[in-house]
């Protein structure tokens, strides 16, 4: 409810202060030519007025929560058993004075001072909201004063709307950055249990998993989960690229546009389906139909080996190939494919000598996207590899592959900073480290096919 | 080229004179008769027929949208590649239909070239380029003949001087005349009867455009062109007869002196001296 309130205070002084500027500039409009519109002066006043205003209630959020920590404590420290814990206590406290309640029945001492802290947030919140109200004011009054006919109002407030703008791709910037700083650190930590020689290039997986201690014990080389991964993936695209392929072409340059209109969604909702789905579809399905046609012909598939993961995964992909190629294809200008035709070259020799050489670049960039998705992709392969890492090279076989490992160490119930669990973050940073490259790699690529025709 | 340009809205001033050539007319190569074309339900031309006669330049003018280029896509079939698109009516090529489903449209292709508006060389080297038709119509069995064959076509497109030391690089590389030369050299290639040109000079400068203007009046020895073209200049240079289009209906076909000094119609004269287009 007060966040409800505080919404339409924002709102109210908004819009009191976009039509006090515009109404103040439109009267000096009389004088003389104004710089700038009514609506960029009502703007810049409406800014003057809400930046203060936000800026204290986000200051208030901000701190609250720990002035109300520091309000309280005295209490409670003075009331908790010793030997029941501060923070636990503390939480009650704040449950009962948000109205969440708590289990058990509360003790008298708890709920004054539930009580004591209720009516603390409310001055805080009040005086929190008094002042911004008070600052949103003198801003409007100050903004108010200072429109004028020469006021440059439009390129103030498109100053402001280039700093939010960077605002915002700064978050994005500095998440990413975090995310890499944190894997980092974590696999710095897990490079003080094992050596990174040991984990690049050891052939054996095979962490003891004790239950205390942060001792590493067993293998950790990731070799056999490169093994698996690389496997899984190459399988996965030696179905999607031809399949991939193929279909665009003939989406491209065969179907007629019905056709193609029909279709090209009901490939594209191949891609919708989530990635869950298609493991079971791999676990429940396609393993035991690969396993009894191994029995036919006289090979030893397992139901969850590398040779299903990577079948499943490659039909999951084949929409992703075949989209971007189709976007590809269609790229290249008619006019090669009206003059290789002109000469008298059939469709297929237009196809194979002009339209695909013209398009192999970008291909080329569109495969290694779809490589870097199936080195990546993780549910298929829980459900469907078997989870087995071991270096082998028969994909008849269970493998087991990064994602799967990184997803068994963290689920697992071992200490958080221990090795078993830390490995994990090495895993993900050589993966991440993995699909980067590839990507770079695919957008360089693609970046040459781009100036080809231009 | 543009010696004599006027605007097209300019009132009527001086005629074009058209070069002067010798009258006699070769005997038809091609024949079209009652030639509708059809963009799904739109009607892009009307009932047109007539004769092209053959080794000389016919030129096919008129103001935009008049259907200039549709029929002349009309000869080597180009239409087929378009869905929507259907000709109906009677082409006939040394007496063959054309549209006899026992003729190949990949043969007929081979014996009528075509020279697009923009020049749209393959991003292959420039000997590969002029290559692709023979290699794909088994017109060269070594490498002996294919170097003969892409230096006698580079050498008739006028092209071969200038590119004699890099037959290795790109196509895409040449300026927009040399490349429109490549192209008109990739259609000679193949060893065509007919070349069909769709404007081949609308995107080339001036100095460009004269000389591929010189090009067609040497092929003509040879070789059966027809060429659609805005610039009714152009048509007055290079061209033997001259065909006006107007809203997808020939409306006279003659000598281009004809056509230029005395024409039939009053649309025609309309249009040359630029009152409409």
């Amino acid at each position: 409810m007060t966040s409800l309130l505080i919404a339409a205070l924002v709102l109210i002084v908004l819009g009191l202060a976009y039509q006090q500027g515009a109404a103040r500039s439109r009267a000096l409009a009389g004088a003389g030519r104004l710089h700038s519109r009514p609506r960029y002066h009502g703007a810049l006043v409406a800014l003057w007025a809400a930046v203060p205003l936000l800026f204290v209630l986000a200051l208030w959020g901000l701190v609250s929560g720990a002035l109300e920590d520091w309000y309280i404590q005295p209490v409670v420290q003075a009331n908790v058993a010793s030997g029941d814990s501060l923070a636990t206590a503390l939480q009650r406290v704040q449950g009962l004075a948000s109205g969440f309640g708590v289990s058990g029945q509360p003790a008298p001492w708890e709920i004054d001072a539930a009580q004591t802290l209720r009516a603390f947030q409310r001055q805080l919140q009040f005086s929190a909201i008094a002042l911004g109200a008070i600052l949103a004011i003198g801003g409007l009054l100050i903004a108010r004063r200072r429109v004028s006919a020469r006021l440059r109002a439009r390129n103030h407030v498109e100053a402001a709307v280039r700093a939010a703008l960077i605002l915002c791709s700064v978050i994005a910037i500095f998440t990413t950055l975090g995310i890499v700083l944190s894997l980092l650190f974590e696999t710095l930590r897990f490079f003080s249990f094992v050596s990174p020689a040991e984990f690049f290039f050891g052939t054996v997986w095979q962490p003891g998993y004790a239950s205390t201690g942060s001792e590493a014990t067993g293998g950790y080389g990731m070799v056999p989960l490169l093994v698996g991964t690389l496997m899984i993936a190459s399988i996965a695209m030696l179905v999607a690229i031809p399949v991939g392929l193929m279909t665009a072409i003939w989406l491209t340059q065969y179907a007629s546009r019905r056709v193609r209109t029909l279709l090209k969604p009901m490939i594209e909702i191949l891609a919708g389906i989530p990635t869950i789905v298609y493991g079971f579809f791999a676990l429940v399905t396609v393993g035991p139909f690969l396993s009894d046609l191994g029995d036919v012909i006289g090979l030893n598939i397992t139901a969850t080996s590398a040779l299903t993961a990577g079948l499943v995964m490659g039909i999951m992909i084949i929409p992703f190939v075949s989209s971007l190629s189709d976007d590809i294809i269609r790229q290249v200008p008619s006019a090669m494919r009206d003059g290789s035709l002109g000469l008298g070259a059939t469709k297929s020799e237009t196809i194979r000598m002009v339209i695909f050489p013209a398009a192999l670049p970008g291909i080329v960039g569109a495969i290694l996207l779809a490589v870097s998705r199936a080195i990546g992709e993780t549910m298929i392969v829980v459900l469907a590899a078997g989870n087995a890492p071991i270096l082998r090279f028969n994909p008849f076989e269970a493998t087991s592959s990064f994602t799967v490992t990184i997803v068994a160490a963290l689920t697992g119930d071992s200490d958080f900073a221990s090795p078993q669990s830390l490995v994990a973050f090495a895993l993900g940073l050589t993966l991440f480290v993995l699909t980067l490259m590839l990507n770079i790699g695919a957008l360089a690529v693609v970046r040459r096919y781009r100036e080809q025709y231009e | 080229m543009d010696r004599q340009f006027r605007s097209p809205a300019a009132p009527a001033g001086p005629r074009i004179r058209p070069a002067q050539h010798d009258t006699v007319e070769n005997p038809a190569r091609i024949t079209a008769r009652d030639v509708d074309v059809f963009y799904g339900d739109k009607q892009a031309i009307f009932d047109v027929s007539m004769d092209i006669p053959e080794k000389s330049v016919t030129a096919f003018i008129g103001p935009s949208g008049c259907g200039k280029s549709t029929f002349l896509r009309c000869f080597n079939r180009m239409n087929d590649t378009i869905d929507i698109c259907r000709v109906l009516g009677t082409i006939t090529m040394d007496g063959e239909d054309i549209h006899d489903p026992a003729l190949d449209v990949v043969e007929l292709r081979a014996r009528v070239g075509m020279v697009f508006q923009k020049p749209n060389p393959f991003p292959k080297s420039i000997y590969d380029n002029i290559a692709y038709g023979p290699r794909i119509h088994g017109l060269v069995n070594s490498r002996a003949e294919t170097d003969e064959l892409v230096i006698s076509s580079l050498k008739k497109a006028g092209l071969y001087k200038e590119v004699a030391d890099r037959l290795d690089a790109p196509g895409t590389g040449l300026s927009g005349g040399q490349q429109q030369r490549l192209c008109i050299a990739r259609a000679i290639a193949t060893g065509p009867e007919v070349i069909l040109m769709d404007e081949p000079c609308s995107a080339l400068d001036p100095i460009a455009t004269a000389i591929v203007e010189d090009l067609i009046h040497e092929l003509k020895e040879q070789y059966t062109i027809i060429i659609v073209t805005h610039s009714m200049q152009q048509a007055a240079r290079v061209s033997q007869k001259t065909a006006f289009f107007h809203l997808g209906r020939l409306i006279e076909y003659d000598t281009t002196e004809t056509i230029f000094v005395n024409p039939r119609e009053a649309q025609t004269e309309a249009y040359i001296t630029g009152r409409i287009g």
